[in-house]
Protein backbone atom coordinates (compact mmCIF):
# COMPACT_ATOMS: atom_id res chain seq x y z
CA UNK A 1 0.00 0.00 0.00
CA UNK A 2 1.13 3.47 -0.87
CA UNK A 3 2.26 6.11 1.72
CA UNK A 4 -0.16 8.40 0.47
CA UNK A 5 -3.55 6.21 0.84
CA UNK A 6 -5.95 8.12 2.78
CA UNK A 7 -8.82 5.77 1.63
CA UNK A 8 -9.86 3.20 3.55
CA UNK A 9 -9.88 -0.19 1.99
CA UNK A 10 -12.23 -2.03 4.37
CA UNK A 11 -13.15 -5.81 3.94
CA UNK A 12 -16.76 -5.25 4.18
CA UNK A 13 -17.44 -8.63 3.70
CA UNK A 14 -15.80 -9.97 6.60
CA UNK A 15 -18.18 -8.47 9.15
CA UNK A 16 -22.22 -8.76 9.57
CA UNK A 17 -24.91 -6.19 9.99
CA UNK A 18 -27.37 -6.33 12.63
CA UNK A 19 -30.50 -4.65 13.16
CA UNK A 20 -33.61 -4.33 14.74
CA UNK A 21 -36.55 -1.99 13.97
CA UNK A 22 -38.92 0.15 16.28
CA UNK A 23 -41.72 0.80 14.44
CA UNK A 24 -44.35 3.55 15.19
CA UNK A 25 -47.72 3.44 14.07
CA UNK A 26 -50.32 5.57 14.50
CA UNK A 27 -53.40 4.29 15.41
CA UNK A 28 -56.80 5.09 13.16
CA UNK A 29 -58.94 6.30 15.68
CA UNK A 30 -61.28 9.38 16.16
CA UNK A 31 -59.80 10.69 19.70
CA UNK A 32 -56.79 10.30 21.65
CA UNK A 33 -55.51 7.77 24.03
CA UNK A 34 -56.65 9.34 26.97
CA UNK A 35 -59.17 12.24 25.53
CA UNK A 36 -61.47 13.43 23.13
CA UNK A 37 -59.21 15.13 21.22
CA UNK A 38 -59.71 14.93 17.47
CA UNK A 39 -56.56 13.39 16.00
CA UNK A 40 -56.74 14.25 12.20
CA UNK A 41 -53.73 15.04 10.29
CA UNK A 42 -53.34 18.76 9.42
CA UNK A 43 -55.54 20.78 11.93
CA UNK A 44 -54.39 23.91 13.11
CA UNK A 45 -51.70 24.36 15.64
CA UNK A 46 -53.49 23.74 19.24
CA UNK A 47 -56.97 23.56 18.13
CA UNK A 48 -57.51 19.48 19.08
CA UNK A 49 -56.12 20.11 22.72
CA UNK A 50 -57.51 19.86 25.80
CA UNK A 51 -56.67 20.48 29.47
CA UNK A 52 -56.15 16.61 29.62
CA UNK A 53 -53.53 17.07 26.65
CA UNK A 54 -52.18 20.29 28.02
CA UNK A 55 -51.51 18.45 31.40
CA UNK A 56 -53.66 20.61 33.66
CA UNK A 57 -53.98 20.00 37.08
CA UNK A 58 -56.66 18.15 38.32
CA UNK A 59 -57.68 16.40 34.90
CA UNK A 60 -58.05 12.73 34.93
CA UNK A 61 -57.32 10.92 31.85
CA UNK A 62 -59.54 8.07 30.34
CA UNK A 63 -58.20 5.15 28.21
CA UNK A 64 -60.10 4.83 24.30
CA UNK A 65 -61.46 1.58 24.25
CA UNK A 66 -61.03 1.40 20.22
CA UNK A 67 -56.89 1.57 20.49
CA UNK A 68 -56.83 -1.51 22.75
CA UNK A 69 -58.71 -3.16 20.00
CA UNK A 70 -56.26 -1.75 17.29
CA UNK A 71 -53.33 -2.93 19.47
CA UNK A 72 -54.38 -6.60 19.79
CA UNK A 73 -55.42 -6.62 16.45
CA UNK A 74 -52.01 -6.23 15.05
CA UNK A 75 -50.47 -8.63 18.20
CA UNK A 76 -53.21 -11.34 16.98
CA UNK A 77 -52.07 -10.77 13.41
CA UNK A 78 -48.53 -11.18 14.16
CA UNK A 79 -49.29 -14.21 16.14
CA UNK A 80 -47.68 -12.64 19.74
CA UNK A 81 -49.09 -13.21 23.19
CA UNK A 82 -51.97 -10.94 24.48
CA UNK A 83 -51.24 -9.60 27.76
CA UNK A 84 -54.42 -9.88 29.94
CA UNK A 85 -53.43 -7.85 32.71
CA UNK A 86 -52.04 -4.36 31.49
CA UNK A 87 -51.38 -1.07 33.14
CA UNK A 88 -49.45 2.15 32.00
CA UNK A 89 -46.30 3.78 33.24
CA UNK A 90 -45.09 7.27 33.50
CA UNK A 91 -41.72 7.92 31.55
CA UNK A 92 -40.18 10.97 32.70
CA UNK A 93 -38.33 13.16 31.07
CA UNK A 94 -38.44 17.42 29.98
CA UNK A 95 -38.71 18.60 26.94
CA UNK A 96 -41.31 20.90 25.68
CA UNK A 97 -43.35 18.89 23.00
CA UNK A 98 -44.18 16.64 26.29
CA UNK A 99 -46.56 19.06 28.56
CA UNK A 100 -47.32 16.42 31.23
CA UNK A 101 -43.46 16.07 32.06
CA UNK A 102 -43.69 12.76 31.34
CA UNK A 103 -45.03 10.48 28.41
CA UNK A 104 -47.49 7.53 29.71
CA UNK A 105 -46.57 3.76 28.01
CA UNK A 106 -46.65 0.40 28.77
CA UNK A 107 -43.51 0.06 30.49
CA UNK A 108 -43.62 -3.17 31.67
CA UNK A 109 -46.73 -4.51 30.56
CA UNK A 110 -46.80 -4.58 26.72
CA UNK A 111 -49.85 -5.61 25.57
CA UNK A 112 -48.79 -8.23 22.67
CA UNK A 113 -45.59 -10.10 23.47
CA UNK A 114 -43.64 -11.84 21.19
CA UNK A 115 -44.83 -12.79 17.59
CA UNK A 116 -43.64 -13.03 14.30
CA UNK A 117 -43.48 -11.18 11.30
CA UNK A 118 -42.63 -12.68 7.70
CA UNK A 119 -40.97 -11.51 4.86
CA UNK A 120 -39.63 -13.06 1.44
CA UNK A 121 -36.41 -11.78 -0.38
CA UNK A 122 -36.00 -13.37 -3.27
CA UNK A 123 -38.09 -16.95 -2.99
CA UNK A 124 -36.66 -17.05 0.21
CA UNK A 125 -38.60 -16.85 3.23
CA UNK A 126 -37.47 -15.52 6.90
CA UNK A 127 -39.35 -14.97 10.37
CA UNK A 128 -38.05 -11.62 11.93
CA UNK A 129 -38.97 -11.79 15.61
CA UNK A 130 -41.24 -9.11 17.48
CA UNK A 131 -40.06 -8.57 20.92
CA UNK A 132 -43.38 -6.75 21.90
CA UNK A 133 -46.16 -4.29 20.84
CA UNK A 134 -46.97 -1.57 23.52
CA UNK A 135 -49.24 1.67 23.32
CA UNK A 136 -48.00 4.60 24.27
CA UNK A 137 -48.87 8.37 23.59
CA UNK A 138 -47.25 10.68 21.03
CA UNK A 139 -45.74 13.75 22.07
CA UNK A 140 -46.72 17.25 20.28
CA UNK A 141 -44.70 18.88 17.70
CA UNK A 142 -41.54 21.46 18.87
CA UNK A 143 -41.30 23.80 15.37
CA UNK A 144 -37.62 25.76 15.33
CA UNK A 145 -37.76 28.08 12.21
CA UNK A 146 -41.26 29.67 12.64
CA UNK A 147 -39.81 32.19 15.13
CA UNK A 148 -36.04 33.70 15.45
CA UNK A 149 -36.18 33.79 19.21
CA UNK A 150 -38.41 30.98 20.77
CA UNK A 151 -39.09 27.52 19.77
CA UNK A 152 -42.93 27.27 18.62
CA UNK A 153 -44.78 24.22 20.18
CA UNK A 154 -48.29 22.62 18.63
CA UNK A 155 -49.99 20.02 20.87
CA UNK A 156 -52.42 18.70 18.54
CA UNK A 157 -50.36 15.49 17.82
CA UNK A 158 -49.82 15.22 22.18
CA UNK A 159 -51.90 12.04 23.27
CA UNK A 160 -52.51 10.67 19.67
CA UNK A 161 -52.37 6.75 20.30
CA UNK A 162 -49.42 4.54 19.19
CA UNK A 163 -48.27 1.40 19.12
CA UNK A 164 -44.49 0.45 19.17
CA UNK A 165 -43.87 -2.79 17.07
CA UNK A 166 -40.45 -3.62 18.36
CA UNK A 167 -38.14 -6.38 16.62
CA UNK A 168 -35.61 -8.72 17.47
CA UNK A 169 -31.95 -7.54 16.02
CA UNK A 170 -32.88 -10.12 13.16
CA UNK A 171 -32.54 -8.25 9.98
CA UNK A 172 -29.25 -8.51 8.84
CA UNK A 173 -29.13 -6.24 5.73
CA UNK A 174 -30.61 -2.94 4.77
CA UNK A 175 -32.63 -5.01 2.11
CA UNK A 176 -34.11 -6.82 5.06
CA UNK A 177 -35.43 -3.84 6.96
CA UNK A 178 -36.79 -2.73 3.64
CA UNK A 179 -38.58 -5.98 3.04
CA UNK A 180 -39.97 -5.92 6.98
CA UNK A 181 -41.12 -2.36 6.83
CA UNK A 182 -43.16 -2.80 3.88
CA UNK A 183 -44.60 -5.87 5.35
CA UNK A 184 -45.62 -4.22 8.62
CA UNK A 185 -47.07 -1.30 6.67
CA UNK A 186 -49.52 -3.78 4.61
CA UNK A 187 -50.28 -5.50 7.75
CA UNK A 188 -51.56 -2.53 9.96
CA UNK A 189 -53.54 -1.23 6.34
CA UNK A 190 -54.92 -4.70 6.12
CA UNK A 191 -56.22 -4.24 9.57
CA UNK A 192 -56.85 -0.94 9.02
CA UNK A 193 -55.32 0.31 12.01
CA UNK A 194 -52.90 2.78 10.82
CA UNK A 195 -53.00 4.58 7.41
CA UNK A 196 -49.13 3.68 6.86
CA UNK A 197 -48.26 6.75 5.94
CA UNK A 198 -44.62 7.53 6.24
CA UNK A 199 -44.80 11.03 4.90
CA UNK A 200 -47.05 12.37 7.40
CA UNK A 201 -45.46 10.57 9.97
CA UNK A 202 -48.20 8.09 10.88
CA UNK A 203 -45.87 4.96 10.72
CA UNK A 204 -42.43 6.30 11.73
CA UNK A 205 -39.27 3.86 12.06
CA UNK A 206 -35.85 4.28 14.17
CA UNK A 207 -33.14 1.88 13.75
CA UNK A 208 -30.84 -0.20 15.96
CA UNK A 209 -27.67 -0.76 14.20
CA UNK A 210 -24.71 -2.72 15.50
CA UNK A 211 -21.99 -4.75 12.90
CA UNK A 212 -19.62 -7.75 14.32
CA UNK A 213 -17.17 -10.15 12.34
CA UNK A 214 -19.02 -13.10 11.17
CA UNK A 215 -19.40 -15.78 13.54
CA UNK A 216 -19.15 -13.69 16.59
CA UNK A 217 -22.47 -14.01 18.58
CA UNK A 218 -22.05 -11.02 21.13
CA UNK A 219 -23.66 -8.05 19.51
CA UNK A 220 -21.29 -5.17 18.55
CA UNK A 221 -22.05 -1.82 20.68
CA UNK A 222 -25.25 -0.32 18.77
CA UNK A 223 -26.31 2.78 17.33
CA UNK A 224 -29.61 4.44 17.29
CA UNK A 225 -30.66 6.01 13.39
CA UNK A 226 -33.37 8.08 13.65
CA UNK A 227 -35.36 10.61 10.98
CA UNK A 228 -36.39 7.43 8.32
CA UNK A 229 -39.51 8.86 7.19
CA UNK A 230 -39.87 6.80 3.93
CA UNK A 231 -39.37 2.92 3.13
CA UNK A 232 -36.46 3.44 0.92
CA UNK A 233 -34.60 5.85 3.21
CA UNK A 234 -34.54 2.75 6.14
CA UNK A 235 -33.04 0.81 3.64
CA UNK A 236 -30.41 3.83 2.67
CA UNK A 237 -29.59 4.81 6.16
CA UNK A 238 -28.87 1.34 7.19
CA UNK A 239 -26.01 0.50 4.66
CA UNK A 240 -24.67 4.05 4.73
CA UNK A 241 -24.33 3.98 8.61
CA UNK A 242 -23.33 -0.10 8.85
CA UNK A 243 -20.33 1.12 6.39
CA UNK A 244 -19.49 3.73 8.45
CA UNK A 245 -19.29 1.39 11.21
CA UNK A 246 -17.29 -1.32 9.75
CA UNK A 247 -14.92 1.60 8.77
CA UNK A 248 -14.47 2.59 12.13
CA UNK A 249 -13.41 -0.89 12.96
CA UNK A 250 -11.43 -1.38 10.63
CA UNK A 251 -9.44 2.17 11.14
CA UNK A 252 -9.12 0.49 14.77
CA UNK A 253 -11.11 2.64 15.97
CA UNK A 254 -14.16 2.27 18.89
CA UNK A 255 -18.06 2.32 18.02
CA UNK A 256 -19.74 4.62 20.75
CA UNK A 257 -22.75 4.05 21.94
CA UNK A 258 -25.14 7.12 19.78
CA UNK A 259 -28.37 8.60 18.51
CA UNK A 260 -27.80 9.56 15.28
CA UNK A 261 -30.14 11.37 12.85
CA UNK A 262 -30.14 10.75 9.22
CA UNK A 263 -29.66 13.29 6.09
CA UNK A 264 -31.20 12.19 3.19
CA UNK A 265 -29.86 14.78 1.20
CA UNK A 266 -26.90 13.96 1.71
CA UNK A 267 -26.66 10.60 2.43
CA UNK A 268 -25.02 10.21 5.89
CA UNK A 269 -25.67 10.22 9.71
CA UNK A 270 -24.73 12.33 12.15
CA UNK A 271 -24.86 12.53 15.97
CA UNK A 272 -27.51 14.16 17.98
CA UNK A 273 -26.39 12.88 21.23
CA UNK A 274 -24.22 10.29 23.25
CA UNK A 275 -25.37 7.81 25.18
CA UNK A 276 -22.69 7.62 27.55
CA UNK A 277 -25.24 9.30 30.37
CA UNK A 278 -27.80 6.48 30.47
CA UNK A 279 -31.24 7.23 30.26
CA UNK A 280 -32.86 7.73 33.36
CA UNK A 281 -36.54 7.57 33.21
CA UNK A 282 -37.76 6.72 36.48
CA UNK A 283 -40.59 4.30 35.26
CA UNK A 284 -43.75 4.13 38.28
CA UNK A 285 -46.92 2.69 37.53
CA UNK A 286 -49.55 5.51 36.14
CA UNK A 287 -51.58 6.31 39.01
CA UNK A 288 -54.26 8.46 37.20
CA UNK A 289 -55.16 5.34 34.87
CA UNK A 290 -57.29 2.27 35.99
CA UNK A 291 -55.13 -0.81 34.71
CA UNK A 292 -57.36 -2.77 32.40
CA UNK A 293 -57.69 -6.34 31.81
CA UNK A 294 -58.47 -8.25 28.93
CA UNK A 295 -61.27 -10.68 28.89
CA UNK A 296 -61.28 -14.11 26.53
CA UNK A 297 -64.29 -13.17 24.67
CA UNK A 298 -63.31 -9.85 23.94
CA UNK A 299 -59.94 -11.11 22.17
CA UNK A 300 -61.72 -13.87 20.57
CA UNK A 301 -63.92 -11.29 19.27
CA UNK A 302 -61.06 -8.94 17.33
CA UNK A 303 -59.71 -12.35 16.36
CA UNK A 304 -62.70 -13.43 14.04
CA UNK A 305 -63.10 -9.18 12.91
CA UNK A 306 -59.56 -9.71 11.08
CA UNK A 307 -59.45 -10.03 7.45
CA UNK A 308 -57.33 -12.78 5.66
CA UNK A 309 -54.07 -11.56 5.49
CA UNK A 310 -51.52 -10.94 2.49
CA UNK A 311 -50.09 -14.47 3.10
CA UNK A 312 -53.24 -16.81 3.69
CA UNK A 313 -54.61 -14.75 0.14
CA UNK A 314 -51.19 -14.84 -1.97
CA UNK A 315 -51.67 -18.83 -0.83
CA UNK A 316 -55.15 -19.34 -1.85
CA UNK A 317 -54.58 -17.58 -5.23
CA UNK A 318 -51.70 -19.88 -6.07
CA UNK A 319 -53.47 -23.23 -4.74
CA UNK A 320 -57.08 -22.86 -5.33
CA UNK A 321 -57.22 -20.36 -8.48
CA UNK A 322 -53.82 -21.08 -9.89
CA UNK A 323 -52.16 -18.10 -10.12
CA UNK A 324 -48.47 -17.27 -9.97
CA UNK A 325 -47.13 -16.13 -6.71
CA UNK A 326 -46.26 -13.01 -8.93
CA UNK A 327 -49.66 -12.36 -10.01
CA UNK A 328 -50.87 -13.44 -6.05
CA UNK A 329 -48.36 -10.67 -4.88
CA UNK A 330 -49.19 -7.87 -7.47
CA UNK A 331 -53.25 -8.14 -6.23
CA UNK A 332 -52.31 -8.44 -2.43
CA UNK A 333 -50.48 -5.21 -2.04
CA UNK A 334 -53.36 -3.48 -1.06
CA UNK A 335 -55.70 -5.20 0.92
CA UNK A 336 -58.93 -3.08 -0.89
CA UNK A 337 -57.05 -3.84 -4.62
CA UNK A 338 -57.58 -7.53 -3.50
CA UNK A 339 -60.80 -7.04 -2.02
CA UNK A 340 -61.79 -5.53 -5.73
CA UNK A 341 -60.06 -9.02 -7.09
CA UNK A 342 -62.13 -11.18 -4.83
CA UNK A 343 -65.68 -9.30 -5.52
CA UNK A 344 -64.42 -9.53 -9.73
CA UNK A 345 -63.71 -13.69 -9.15
CA UNK A 346 -67.35 -13.62 -7.96
CA UNK A 347 -68.21 -13.01 -11.46
CA UNK A 348 -65.68 -13.82 -14.02
CA UNK A 349 -64.60 -17.25 -13.29
CA UNK A 350 -61.54 -17.10 -15.79
CA UNK A 351 -59.49 -16.44 -12.82
CA UNK A 352 -56.35 -15.80 -14.64
CA UNK A 353 -58.19 -12.99 -17.08
CA UNK A 354 -59.39 -11.41 -14.00
CA UNK A 355 -55.87 -11.15 -12.67
CA UNK A 356 -54.54 -9.75 -15.93
CA UNK A 357 -57.54 -7.06 -16.20
CA UNK A 358 -56.51 -6.17 -12.60
CA UNK A 359 -52.51 -5.70 -12.70
CA UNK A 360 -52.92 -4.53 -16.21
CA UNK A 361 -55.86 -2.28 -17.23
CA UNK A 362 -56.84 -1.40 -13.72
CA UNK A 363 -53.77 -0.77 -12.18
CA UNK A 364 -52.84 1.44 -14.86
CA UNK A 365 -56.29 3.75 -14.14
CA UNK A 366 -55.50 3.65 -11.03
CA UNK A 367 -51.56 4.86 -11.21
CA UNK A 368 -52.33 7.27 -13.79
CA UNK A 369 -55.48 9.10 -12.22
CA UNK A 370 -53.85 8.73 -8.91
CA UNK A 371 -56.98 7.02 -7.17
CA UNK A 372 -57.38 4.44 -4.56
CA UNK A 373 -58.97 0.96 -5.65
CA UNK A 374 -61.92 2.12 -3.53
CA UNK A 375 -62.35 4.51 -6.11
CA UNK A 376 -62.54 2.87 -8.95
CA UNK A 377 -65.83 3.61 -10.64
CA UNK A 378 -66.49 0.69 -12.26
CA UNK A 379 -68.30 -1.93 -10.18
CA UNK A 380 -66.97 -5.48 -10.05
CA UNK A 381 -69.54 -6.69 -11.68
CA UNK A 382 -69.54 -4.63 -14.57
CA UNK A 383 -65.91 -5.44 -14.86
CA UNK A 384 -66.72 -8.70 -14.92
CA UNK A 385 -69.23 -8.53 -17.69
CA UNK A 386 -66.42 -7.01 -20.18
CA UNK A 387 -63.82 -9.61 -19.05
CA UNK A 388 -66.92 -12.52 -20.23
CA UNK A 389 -67.39 -10.82 -23.43
CA UNK A 390 -63.26 -11.34 -23.84
CA UNK A 391 -63.35 -14.63 -22.42
CA UNK A 392 -66.50 -15.64 -24.54
CA UNK A 393 -64.64 -14.36 -27.81
CA UNK A 394 -67.23 -11.72 -28.87
CA UNK A 395 -64.34 -8.81 -28.57
CA UNK A 396 -60.94 -8.82 -28.76
CA UNK A 397 -58.61 -7.53 -25.64
CA UNK A 398 -57.57 -4.97 -27.18
CA UNK A 399 -60.64 -3.72 -28.19
CA UNK A 400 -61.76 -4.66 -25.01
CA UNK A 401 -59.10 -2.85 -23.10
CA UNK A 402 -58.09 -0.04 -25.66
CA UNK A 403 -62.18 1.26 -26.87
CA UNK A 404 -64.80 -0.57 -24.54
CA UNK A 405 -62.82 0.02 -21.12
CA UNK A 406 -62.49 3.91 -21.24
CA UNK A 407 -65.77 4.76 -22.46
CA UNK A 408 -67.20 2.52 -19.48
CA UNK A 409 -64.92 4.88 -17.27
CA UNK A 410 -66.75 7.68 -18.91
CA UNK A 411 -69.79 6.59 -18.38
CA UNK A 412 -69.97 3.37 -15.70
CA UNK A 413 -73.70 2.90 -16.14
CA UNK A 414 -73.64 2.06 -19.72
CA UNK A 415 -73.33 -2.08 -20.25
CA UNK A 416 -70.00 -3.23 -22.06
CA UNK A 417 -72.05 -5.90 -24.81
CA UNK A 418 -74.38 -2.38 -25.66
CA UNK A 419 -71.75 -0.06 -26.51
CA UNK A 420 -69.97 -3.15 -28.36
CA UNK A 421 -72.77 -4.03 -30.69
CA UNK A 422 -73.61 -0.06 -31.27
CA UNK A 423 -69.96 0.71 -32.26
CA UNK A 424 -69.91 -2.30 -34.25
CA UNK A 425 -67.18 -3.98 -32.41
CA UNK A 426 -68.41 -7.45 -31.56
CA UNK A 427 -65.70 -10.45 -33.12
CA UNK A 428 -67.23 -11.95 -36.29
CA UNK A 429 -66.96 -16.38 -34.94
CA UNK A 430 -69.80 -16.88 -37.75
CA UNK A 431 -68.57 -18.59 -40.34
CA UNK A 432 -71.07 -17.05 -42.66
CA UNK A 433 -68.92 -13.98 -41.99
CA UNK A 434 -65.75 -15.27 -41.90
CA UNK A 435 -65.24 -17.25 -45.21
CA UNK A 436 -65.81 -15.10 -47.94
CA UNK A 437 -63.17 -12.93 -46.35
CA UNK A 438 -60.94 -15.93 -45.64
CA UNK A 439 -61.65 -16.99 -49.23
CA UNK A 440 -60.45 -13.47 -50.69
CA UNK A 441 -57.32 -13.72 -48.53
CA UNK A 442 -56.38 -16.94 -49.75
CA UNK A 443 -57.21 -16.04 -53.84
CA UNK A 444 -54.89 -13.07 -52.85
CA UNK A 445 -52.25 -14.86 -51.55
CA UNK A 446 -52.62 -18.22 -54.09
CA UNK A 447 -49.05 -18.50 -54.16
CA UNK A 448 -48.34 -18.44 -50.54
CA UNK A 449 -51.09 -21.17 -50.30
CA UNK A 450 -49.10 -23.13 -52.53
CA UNK A 451 -46.10 -22.46 -50.34
CA UNK A 452 -48.46 -23.73 -47.45
CA UNK A 453 -49.50 -26.89 -48.32
CA UNK A 454 -45.74 -27.96 -49.45
CA UNK A 455 -45.14 -27.66 -45.91
CA UNK A 456 -44.76 -24.25 -44.89
CA UNK A 457 -46.98 -23.95 -42.11
CA UNK A 458 -45.78 -21.38 -40.71
CA UNK A 459 -47.12 -18.96 -42.90
CA UNK A 460 -50.53 -19.68 -41.53
CA UNK A 461 -49.88 -16.42 -39.31
CA UNK A 462 -49.92 -14.24 -42.25
CA UNK A 463 -53.36 -15.85 -43.24
CA UNK A 464 -54.88 -15.18 -39.76
CA UNK A 465 -53.14 -11.49 -39.73
CA UNK A 466 -54.65 -10.64 -43.54
CA UNK A 467 -58.22 -12.09 -42.33
CA UNK A 468 -58.35 -10.03 -39.34
CA UNK A 469 -57.20 -6.95 -41.48
CA UNK A 470 -59.51 -7.02 -44.12
CA UNK A 471 -62.52 -7.49 -41.28
CA UNK A 472 -60.94 -4.49 -39.78
CA UNK A 473 -60.51 -6.13 -36.50
CA UNK A 474 -63.68 -7.98 -36.04
CA UNK A 475 -62.42 -11.69 -36.74
CA UNK A 476 -62.06 -13.88 -33.94
CA UNK A 477 -58.66 -15.13 -34.48
CA UNK A 478 -59.09 -18.31 -32.97
CA UNK A 479 -62.03 -19.02 -35.04
CA UNK A 480 -60.19 -17.58 -37.70
CA UNK A 481 -57.49 -20.03 -37.57
CA UNK A 482 -59.53 -22.97 -37.03
CA UNK A 483 -61.18 -22.57 -40.65
CA UNK A 484 -58.68 -21.63 -42.02
CA UNK A 485 -56.47 -24.95 -41.30
CA UNK A 486 -59.96 -26.67 -42.62
CA UNK A 487 -59.91 -24.70 -45.68
CA UNK A 488 -56.10 -25.01 -46.41
CA UNK A 489 -56.58 -28.98 -45.82
CA UNK A 490 -58.49 -29.11 -49.38
CA UNK B 1 -29.00 4.43 51.30
CA UNK B 2 -26.38 7.11 51.73
CA UNK B 3 -27.40 10.61 49.86
CA UNK B 4 -24.37 11.72 48.51
CA UNK B 5 -23.67 15.27 46.79
CA UNK B 6 -23.51 13.24 43.07
CA UNK B 7 -26.85 12.17 44.05
CA UNK B 8 -28.03 15.35 45.09
CA UNK B 9 -26.51 16.97 41.69
CA UNK B 10 -28.08 14.02 39.27
CA UNK B 11 -31.41 14.46 41.31
CA UNK B 12 -31.35 18.23 40.80
CA UNK B 13 -30.17 17.84 36.91
CA UNK B 14 -33.50 15.47 36.03
CA UNK B 15 -35.45 18.05 37.91
CA UNK B 16 -34.39 20.95 36.11
CA UNK B 17 -33.25 22.38 39.53
CA UNK B 18 -30.29 24.54 40.72
CA UNK B 19 -29.12 25.18 44.23
CA UNK B 20 -26.11 26.80 45.79
CA UNK B 21 -24.29 25.06 48.35
CA UNK B 22 -26.14 25.96 51.29
CA UNK B 23 -29.31 24.75 50.04
CA UNK B 24 -27.50 21.86 48.55
CA UNK B 25 -26.69 20.49 52.06
CA UNK B 26 -30.13 21.18 53.65
CA UNK B 27 -31.72 19.04 50.67
CA UNK B 28 -28.95 16.25 50.87
CA UNK B 29 -29.62 16.38 54.96
CA UNK B 30 -34.17 16.01 54.18
CA UNK B 31 -33.30 13.61 51.41
CA UNK B 32 -31.16 11.42 53.91
CA UNK B 33 -34.30 11.39 56.40
CA UNK B 34 -36.78 10.92 54.22
CA UNK B 35 -35.07 7.84 52.25
CA UNK B 36 -34.25 6.69 55.64
CA UNK B 37 -38.05 7.25 56.79
CA UNK B 38 -39.17 5.46 54.15
CA UNK B 39 -36.78 2.58 54.87
CA UNK B 40 -38.26 1.23 57.53
CA UNK B 41 -40.52 -0.64 55.29
CA UNK B 42 -37.94 -2.95 54.20
CA UNK B 43 -38.11 -4.12 57.70
CA UNK B 44 -41.11 -5.94 56.98
CA UNK B 45 -41.06 -8.86 55.04
CA UNK B 46 -42.89 -9.03 51.96
CA UNK B 47 -42.38 -12.36 50.55
CA UNK B 48 -45.00 -13.50 47.89
CA UNK B 49 -46.82 -10.15 48.06
CA UNK B 50 -47.59 -7.92 45.08
CA UNK B 51 -46.57 -4.75 44.51
CA UNK B 52 -50.15 -2.36 45.13
CA UNK B 53 -49.80 -0.29 41.93
CA UNK B 54 -53.27 1.26 42.04
CA UNK B 55 -55.05 2.66 45.40
CA UNK B 56 -58.36 1.94 43.79
CA UNK B 57 -59.72 -1.33 42.83
CA UNK B 58 -61.42 -0.20 39.59
CA UNK B 59 -60.15 -1.45 36.05
CA UNK B 60 -61.33 -1.00 32.53
CA UNK B 61 -62.38 2.39 33.26
CA UNK B 62 -62.57 3.15 29.81
CA UNK B 63 -64.17 5.60 27.03
CA UNK B 64 -65.66 5.25 23.36
CA UNK B 65 -63.54 6.13 21.01
CA UNK B 66 -65.69 9.70 20.14
CA UNK B 67 -64.14 13.46 19.74
CA UNK B 68 -65.40 15.64 22.56
CA UNK B 69 -63.81 18.06 25.01
CA UNK B 70 -61.20 20.23 23.22
CA UNK B 71 -61.16 24.02 24.24
CA UNK B 72 -60.52 26.82 21.89
CA UNK B 73 -56.47 27.93 20.99
CA UNK B 74 -57.47 31.15 22.80
CA UNK B 75 -58.34 29.23 26.19
CA UNK B 76 -55.32 26.77 25.51
CA UNK B 77 -52.90 29.40 25.13
CA UNK B 78 -53.70 31.87 27.75
CA UNK B 79 -52.50 30.67 30.90
CA UNK B 80 -49.02 29.96 28.95
CA UNK B 81 -45.97 32.28 30.17
CA UNK B 82 -44.81 33.04 26.44
CA UNK B 83 -47.37 32.30 23.26
CA UNK B 84 -48.37 34.38 19.94
CA UNK B 85 -51.66 33.79 18.53
CA UNK B 86 -51.09 30.16 17.66
CA UNK B 87 -47.98 28.82 19.32
CA UNK B 88 -46.95 27.91 22.78
CA UNK B 89 -43.29 29.41 22.74
CA UNK B 90 -40.21 27.98 24.69
CA UNK B 91 -36.79 29.18 24.76
CA UNK B 92 -34.94 28.20 21.95
CA UNK B 93 -34.29 24.63 21.82
CA UNK B 94 -31.20 23.70 20.34
CA UNK B 95 -31.16 21.56 17.31
CA UNK B 96 -28.22 20.28 16.01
Amino acid sequence: MGYFCPLIMADYSKYEVVIGLEVHAQLLTQSKLFCGDSIAFGAEPNTHVSPITLGHPGTLPRMNKKAIEFAVKMGLACGSEIEKNNYFARKNYFYPDLPKGYQVSQHTTPICKGGVVKIKIADQEKEIHLTRIHLEEDAGKSLHDVDANNTCIDYNRAGTPLIEIVSEPDLRSGEEAFAYLTEVRKLVRYLEICDGNMEEGSLRCDANISVRMHGETKLGTRVEVKNLNSVRNVKRAIEVESKRLIEILEEGGTIIQQTRSFDANENTTFAIRDKEDADDYRYFAEPDLTPFHLKDDFIENIRASIPALPEQRIKDYTDRLQLSVYDAAVLTEERSFSDYFEKLIQHATNYKSAANWMSGPVKTWLNENNKQPEEFPLSAKQLSSLITLVDAGKVSFSIASGKLFPQLLANPTLLPEQIATEQNLIQESDVSAIGPVIDSVLAKFADKVVEYKKGKKGLLALFVGEVIKQSKGKADPKKTNELLIEKLKS
Amino acid sequence: MEVNDEMVDKLAHLSRLKFDDTEKAEIKNDLQQMIAFVEKLNELNLDGIEPLLHMSPEINVLREDEIKGSISREEALKNAPLHNEQFFMVPKVIKK
